[in-house]
């Protein structure tokens, strides 16, 4: 077995060894160590899987992986245990592995309250782990559909035991409705599986092996599964409530990586197997696309809820992203990659920074916050640079998918793409608009009676687990290279084979 | 034609374990009558019968009772496996039965006995080569059953259901067996062979509208025996009257009775022309009104009733795929019989588990109880709790439960290679609907806790431990069960 060979097998099989060992713990606290530590071992596996081989070696393959591993599993479905990484796995690998650290140390320090141990909270972010990093992992369509299902009922049980007071509720409708979703994957993957006769995605890629009307079917079946999931509009309302709910790790798992599931697999799967379809497809994705922009613009800057206004910005930003993707140019890809990762980042960030003024005053509502500068001006500092870089301000990491997914679609050029690209770019100055609402109403003003009585420090453990992703906000959006220099080999490899 | 048969006593080796079994525990009660020693005879034979079905099963086909080239019992991969499963889960719920037979209420001999009995049918089934042995061989695993299912002194409950339950299946035996006289006035044949070859090689037969009433009087009778909606009704209520091993008996080892002799019916004798439109509408019918029905229940063996209906629909949907003309080439065929087969292997293993925690959960001599009997269950026994948990995420067809999510990636794979795409929508949707109900007794199972509940008995514990460690391994190693079901 080959160093990445045994990387990819270290990198999956961490975090579950972990979270079997934090569960099976003594005590809690041993439990969330142990946890952590697994959390952390893992993101030192994943950074050395950037060597290796990353030339383009030429037209002939859609995906090109750094490293790969490539074992039989269950022949009968034809499914096979086949892991490999490139530059557009990569990051998003390293940002699940450093959000989950972060989220594992936060409740190392703090365990959100709601009758769950927090040892379990850790073993079940542990499990989720598992699912997404497989997910970005796998070459074999079957595999990739099972990892997606693994995150499904972890995370349930995440906003279920540790959430708010309505998290039943939520809990359910985001299970039921991302099932909605996988259970699509799941035809849609075997649509394809049927008529190619393999679920390699190395294989699979560039379509070649599918008939025109197999790749529409195909398309539609897999853009509805990661439409549901990553959301797109009209199919995002289990968003919003999860968020809410849900326990601050949670939700920062939740929109920093577990939506990207479904755009990841939107370029590596829907894409990639089905360019006719998406061809087919892209006018429609594209005005989804900005409708979700708009519309969760709008929704915004009439939200008075701190996590609900985060989690439907989700949908907005998530919306550039998916714009990205269906101008299917090399320009949009790539935005949408750095899109990803810089919503990652940030709105990581910004739950965590909405879960500290949630605890800290006991209400999420922006009629009873006012004057946070006044009473904790750190936090309301941080709070201030994380909306900053997600409305987009240049130098930030928000900009860049932003700014190129509306070039992408300027550049593709025709009536219909010119006015996506101006309406997005409306979206965007939308989107500024309310950011710098909430920031009007929360920091600035005379403190209300919740926010008064705050004292202005930081705990350690916060700026611990806060202060990677402030730097990893200005990195990327300094050097975008950070992110495109890996990406740009991949999306060439998977452009250069679409027909 | 010589009238004196060579008969095979090798092949009909598991069936005269079985049946030795049933005479055995009968002979044990009346000379040495204690419970110990009855329950210890039927456990060992059942668990004889089971090897002895294994070994004869990789020896290779055997048949015996052949008149010419015809063979009313031949006993292959698949009679194997299924004589195998059935003395298994008969070994699993006497395990379960420990607790049941101790509060005194039911006799301990009879008990037996007629779960030996019920074995027997079970063993002979998927070996049945011919209509008159198919039926008499479900008979003889159902007769037993409507005795059992009443067999508790004193509960009214149980005798309503052991009634219905009669009612409904000699009905369904009747259909069955009128179906197999017309195909006989038609054809002149009961082997399921030849009556398969007679009716592809003369389209003239084949479209005879008496074939046709009755092709379609032997699949609606099955449906009765597998609860297919709308033949489904009397399910539910003989599940919840029926002592709980014997529901955990009725869902599982009865339930693969009835798919087996569909299966072999379909498989081998009927034209797939006039059986899948049907078995497709079957399948949609039992998976959603299963599904949507158990969402409305509130008390758990009801639940788990309705969802077993459900997944009966699930085992069919397989075959549904035979209605195109796409689904009825030899390939996609054989797909959808082994994904049936397949399906069915995954889901007794699940479905076993989580009656086996129910009656884990629940005081000895009582019934399945309301959701809210089990409020807070797995926060006081952890691992039963977890056990439970897990069987139901599989029968789900979600991680963790691997098991479950394979038989229903098994079934989606075989109907698109059907190219019944839209079926394979219908299974996907209900799989979400299911999980809505599963989702929300394993909810309950993890509130916070209600009242506290006795130590669960050993042989429950044990019989639960192998029912999840199966279901662990053939989660990571699914391909172990699609081998056996392709035989």
């Amino acid at each position: 077995m080959s160093f990445g060979e045994f990387l990819l097998v270290a990198v999956l099989a961490l975090p579950a060894l972990g979270a079997v060992a934090a569960a099976a713990s003594p005590g809690d606290r041993t439990g969330r160590l142990v946890g952590t530590a697994a959390a952390a071992l893992t993101l030192l596996a994943t950074l050395p899987l950037v060597g290796g081989e990353h030339g383009w070696v030429g037209p002939q393959s859609g995906v090109q992986p750094w490293h790969q591993l490539d074992l039989p599993w269950v022949p009968g479905l034809d499914l096979r245990f086949h892991l490999g990484v490139d530059g557009i796995s990569w990051p998003l690998v390293v940002l699940t592995a450093l959000l989950t650290l972060l989220c594992c140390g936060y409740t190392l320090w703090r365990v959100p309250a709601g009758g769950g141990s927090g040892r379990t909270l850790v073993a079940l972010l542990l499990v989720v782990e598992v699912g997404i990093l497989g997910t970005f992992l796998a070459l074999d369509l079957v595999l990739f559909f099972l990892f997606f299902e693994v995150v499904l009922l972890p995370m349930y049980a995440i906003i279920a035991g540790w959430g708010g007071a309505d998290r039943r509720r939520a809990a359910r409708k985001f299970v039921l409705y991302t099932l909605f979703g996988s259970v699509l994957l799941l035809v849609g993957v075997y649509v394809v599986v049927a008529a190619a006769g393999t679920a390699d995605l190395v294989a699979l890629t560039g379509g070649s092996r599918l008939s025109r009307g197999t790749q529409l079917a195909a398309f539609t079946l897999l853009a509805l599964a990661f439409a549901v999931k990553s959301p797109l509009w009209p199919l995002h309302s289990w968003l919003p409530d999860a968020h809410t709910q849900a326990p601050t790790v949670g939700s920062v798992i939740l929109a920093g990586v577990l939506l990207k599931m479904g755009t990841y697999g939107l370029i590596r799967v829907a894409v990639g197997v089905a360019p006719e379809g998406a061809r087919w497809a892209a006018p429609v994705l594209g005005v989804l696309a900005v409708a979700a922009i708009l519309i969760g613009s709008l929704v915004c800057l009439a939200q008075d809820e701190l996590k609900r206004l985060i989690a439907y910005s989700s949908v907005g930003h998530m919306g550039f992203v998916l714009l990205g993707v269906a101008t299917l140019t090399a320009t949009g890809l790539q935005a949408a990659l750095i899109g990803n990762i810089a919503h990652g980042v940030i709105t990581g960030l910004l739950f965590f920074l909405a879960g500290a003024i949630k605890d800290r005053t006991h209400t999420g509502s922006l009629v009873d916050l006012s004057g946070l500068r006044e009473t904790a001006p750190r936090l309301a500092g941080l709070l201030g640079f994380a909306a900053v870089a997600s409305l987009g301000l240049p130098g930030l990491a928000g900009f860049w998918g932003e700014a190129f997914a509306v070039i992408a679609a300027v550049r593709r050029g025709g009536g219909l793409w010119t006015t996506l690209g101006v309406l997005a770019a409306l979206g965007g100055a939308l989107t500024a608009a309310y950011f710098l609402r909430l920031l009007r109403r929360v920091s600035h003003g005379r403190p209300s009676p919740a926010v008064g009585p705050l004292a202005p420090g930081l705990a350690g453990a916060e700026l611990t687990a806060w202060a990677p992703l402030v730097l990893l906000a200005l990195a990327v959006g300094l050097a975008p290279a950070l992110v495109l220099s890996y990406a740009s080999g991949p999306v060439n490899a998977l452009l250069g084979v679409l027909p | 034609m010589s009238l004196v048969q060579s008969v095979d006593h090798v092949a009909l080796l598991p069936a005269y374990l079985a049946a030795g079994t049933a005479v055995l525990v009968l002979l044990a009660d009346l000379l040495v009558a204690r419970a110990a020693v009855t329950v210890a005879v039927a456990a060992t034979g059942a668990a004889a019968t089971a090897l002895g079905a294994a070994l004869v099963g990789t020896g290779g086909e055997r048949r015996t009772f052949c008149v010419g080239t015809d063979c009313s019992y031949v006993f292959g991969g698949r009679a194997a496996l299924v004589a195998a499963v059935v003395a298994l889960l008969t070994l699993g719920v006497l395990a379960l039965s420990g607790p049941l037979l101790r509060a005194g209420r039911i006799p301990v001999g009879e008990y037996c006995f007629l779960l030996a009995c019920a074995m027997t049918g079970g063993v002979l089934l998927g070996a049945a080569g011919d209509l008159i042995t198919l039926v008499v061989a479900l008979e003889t695993l159902t007769l037993p059953l409507y005795v059992l299912v009443g067999l508790r002194r004193g509960s009214l409950a149980g005798a309503e259901a052991a009634v219905t339950f009669f009612v409904v299946s000699v009905v369904a035996t009747a259909l069955t067996l009128l179906g197999a006289a017309l195909l006989y006035a038609v054809t002149g044949t009961l082997h399921l062979d030849r009556l398969g070859a007679t009716l592809a090689a003369s389209a003239e037969v084949r479209d005879l509208p008496l074939t046709t009433v009755a092709v379609a009087l032997v699949v609606v009778g099955l449906a009765f025996k597998v609860a297919a909606v709308p033949f489904h009704a009397w399910a539910p209520a003989t599940y919840d009257g029926a002592p709980l091993p014997v529901a955990a008996y009725l869902s599982t080892a009865s339930k693969l009775g009835g798919v087996v002799a569909l299966l072999a019916v379909v498989q081998r004798a009927l034209p797939a022309t006039v059986t899948g439109p049907v078995l497709a509408l079957l399948a949609v019918l039992t998976m959603t009104v299963g599904n949507l029905v158990a969402l409305r229940q509130r008390r758990t063996v009801r639940l788990l009733a309705w969802s077993s209906v459900a997944q009966a629909g699930y085992v069919l949907a397989p075959l549904g795929a035979l209605a195109l003309a796409a689904g009825r080439t030899a390939d996609a065929r054989t797909a959808a019989y082994a994904a049936a087969v397949a399906y069915l292997v995954f889901f007794v293993l699940l479905e076993l588990a989580a009656f086996a925690a129910v009656v884990a959960l629940r005081p000895a001599d009582g019934d399945g109880g309301s959701l809210a009997d089990l409020r807070g269950a797995a926060r006081r026994h952890p691992w039963v709790g977890g056990a439970f948990a897990l069987a139901l995420v599989g029968l789900a067809g979600l991680p963790p439960g691997l098991a479950g999510l394979f038989a229903k990636v098994t079934v989606v794979r075989a109907l698109l290679a059907g190219h019944a795409g839209w079926l394979a929508l219908v299974v996907a949707v209900n799989a979400v609907l299911g999980l809505a109900y599963y989702l929300r007794l394993v909810a309950t199972l993890y509130a916070a806790p209600g009242p506290a509940t006795a130590r669960p008995a050993r042989t429950v514990v044990a019989a639960i431990g192998v029912a999840t460690a199966l279901a662990v391994v053939v989660g990571f190693a699914p391909q172990l069960v699609l081998d056996l079901a392709a035989h």
